[in-house]
């Protein structure tokens, strides 16, 4: 049996003149025919089916309707067309550090936080210890939230919702929470609950997570559904590909050459990449050498240079 | 075993839902009495600031009051009644919008939000009603087991609060400007609830009977017949205030049941 099954499922959402207009606007509008909505299908036909332990990944530009969907599953979306089956409790882990309030203590917010998310009182008086420990913010217990840092902020939200225990998660851009130090920590934290075997739904913009941690791929574009498997190298392949030429895959096909001409891409690169550095560090002194090979790398590879920084330091 | 399993499962949310609802009063609780200095003692103050200025207006300025019996009690009685209506419907209208940030993106029950506005209401109401009792025996009004009858009318008030709490902030979430025109609506009513004149002043008949269209007066008109009369209104009267609760509660359940799912493309 599926945890999650999603049979063609798609979603509409409504924008034009309803948001933010008042009453007396809307009369005056509906009367002069002047009041116009707008339908938007934020997801069409969407197909997936998620077995127990796998960790999904939805991958998509903006506005390809990632969002919508994850709110579909954890039910606050109904969908207009189509089902949603879903067996098991679910659980977001958002990094919300909106919903708080300004003049409560930390401990307080932290159980209203935890209450929010489902959570029953016993089971916040049990990892409440945990819960500030892991946020870092033992020192802060009795201050007031607003005296707090947003990075304090954040680190809070993420502590308390990552004590979840349920069958599926679902992470919406939440590994990369507060400072370098912590954001290991939130890491290895993630990684520890999704080795549990929990099933799992993972949208991120950092596809290198993605290719890390995910056994299938949901591809999105503009609400349509453009691949769906467990390829993960191929698809990622062909999305990263297709962030470059903004070319919509319209068949597997078209997904086969997208990969193969990434794969082509990235290694002219490297080739270049390694003719550039040779040619540098030929060229001058050692130590000079070494310092300008750093400095390339840092232009072209930040992310994996920060930890270098971090060892040496 | 499924069935065992989903009972489990139901307690589990029944549990979470009850805690939930628990640090929600604390925090409107924390909201309302911890930020002012005076704390709990505004709400007692407040209401007899009101009753003093009223009573002084109406009784020096325009002269009523001098031929009934009571007339600070049926001043404060209205006023007590009126108060609580407002400030739970004014605080519910809103609870749902502000929580939009999280409702965006957690599958919590939103009735909850509004629910706790009502409690910290009717927990103010009840300060309050202690002073209007302190109030009663000033002006000499017998007091007898036939009190008790008054927790009916405030009960049915406390329903049908939550039950306009529920349409208007349910409409708040579709037209914020809701706000501005329920507070015209609010010195309607209070005008009249006949807070500070008598209906029996008016001659014509169908006047008179035209105010038990407004629920807010049927109960306070309730609760002068129990405290200043020492009977209980008739059947007719039970049956109306049972009604108004109903009714305006089926309607906010209907809505928030109906809307369920569509407010949160609007927050």
């Amino acid at each position: 049996m599926s945890v999650i099954e999603c049979n063609d499922v798609s979603i509409r959402y409504i924008t034009g003149d309803l948001k933010a207009i008042g009453l007396k606007e809307f009369v005056v509008r509906k009367l002069s025919g002047n009041y116009h909505v707008e339908e938007f299908w934020a997801d069409r036909h969407i197909n997936f089916k998620l077995e127990k332990g796998e960790m999904l990944g939805i991958i998509g530009s903006n506005g390809a309707g990632k969002s919508t969907i994850l709110k579909a599953i954890s039910q606050i979306l109904l969908p207009v067309e189509g089902t949603i089956k879903v067996n098991g409790t679910i659980a977001a882990l958002l990094e919300l550090t909106s919903g708080f309030d300004e003049d409560m203590t930390v401990k307080e917010n932290a159980y209203l936080r935890g209450a929010m998310l489902g959570y029953t009182r016993q089971f916040m008086d049990e990892r409440y210890r945990e819960i500030i420990q892991f946020a870092e913010l033992e020192k802060f217990e009795d201050y007031q939230f607003k005296q707090l840092s947003s990075g304090m902020r954040s680190r809070l939200a993420f502590s308390i919702a990552c004590l979840v225990d349920p069958d599926v998660l679902i992470l919406d851009e939440v590994l990369s929470v507060g400072d370098g130090a912590f954001r290991e920590k939130s890491g290895n934290k993630m990684r520890e609950i999704l080795k549990k075997g929990i099933t799992a739904i993972l949208v991120s913009h950092s596809i290198s997570q993605v290719r890390e941690l995910c056994d299938k791929i949901l591809w999105l574009d503009h609400g349509k559904q453009i691949a769906f498997g467990s390829d993960v190298e191929k698809l990622c392949d062909a999305y990263e590909e297709f962030l470059q030429t903004m070319k919509i895959p319209q068949s597997q096909a078209d997904i086969d050459k997208l990969a193969a001409d990434f794969k082509i891409r990235k290694e002219k690169e490297v080739k270049e990449q390694t003719s550039e550095l040779r040619k540098m560090m030929g060229t001058v002194p050692e130590d000079e050498a070494y310092r300008a090979a750093i400095g390339f790398l840092k232009e072209k590879f930040p992310e994996t240079l920060r930890d270098i920084d971090k060892l040496r330091d | 075993m499924r069935i065992s399993n989903k009972i489990k499962k139901g307690i589990r949310k029944a549990k979470s839902y009850k805690f939930l609802f628990e640090e929600l009063v604390q925090r409107d609780f924390n909201q309302k009495y911890k930020r002012t200095i005076l704390g709990m003692g505004w709400s007692i103050l407040s209401p007899l600031l009101h009753l003093l200025v009223m009573k002084i207006v109406f009784t020096q300025f325009f002269g009523r009051g001098k031929n009934s019996l009571y007339y600070t009690t049926y001043l404060f009685s209205g006023n007590i009644m009126m108060s609580f209506y407002k400030e739970a419907t004014k605080n519910g209208m809103s609870s749902l919008f502000k929580e939009r940030r999280i409702l965006q993106k957690i599958n919590v029950p939103k009735y909850l939000f509004l629910l706790s506005k009502n409690v910290s209401a009717f927990v103010n109401f009840m300060l309050t009603l202690v002073v209007f009792f302190i109030f009663c025996f000033f002006d000499k009004i017998k007091f007898g087991p036939h009190m008790l009858m008054i927790l009916y009318p405030i009960s049915t008030l406390l329903i049908m609060n939550i039950g306009i709490g529920m349409i208007l902030s349910a409409l708040y979430v579709f037209f914020r400007d809701i706000q501005y025109l329920y507070d015209v609506f609010l010195t309607l009513l209070g005008y009249l609830s006949a807070i500070f004149y008598h209906v029996e002043d008016f001659n014509n008949v169908m006047i008179q009977r035209a105010f038990l269209l407004n629920p807010v007066y049927v109960m306070i008109k309730y609760v002068r017949v129990v405290v200043m009369e020492c009977t209980i209104p008739s059947i007719e009267y039970h049956v109306l205030c049972a009604f108004y609760a109903l009714f305006y509660l089926a309607i906010g359940l209907w809505i928030y049941k109906r809307y369920n799912h569509e407010f949160v493309y609007y927050l």
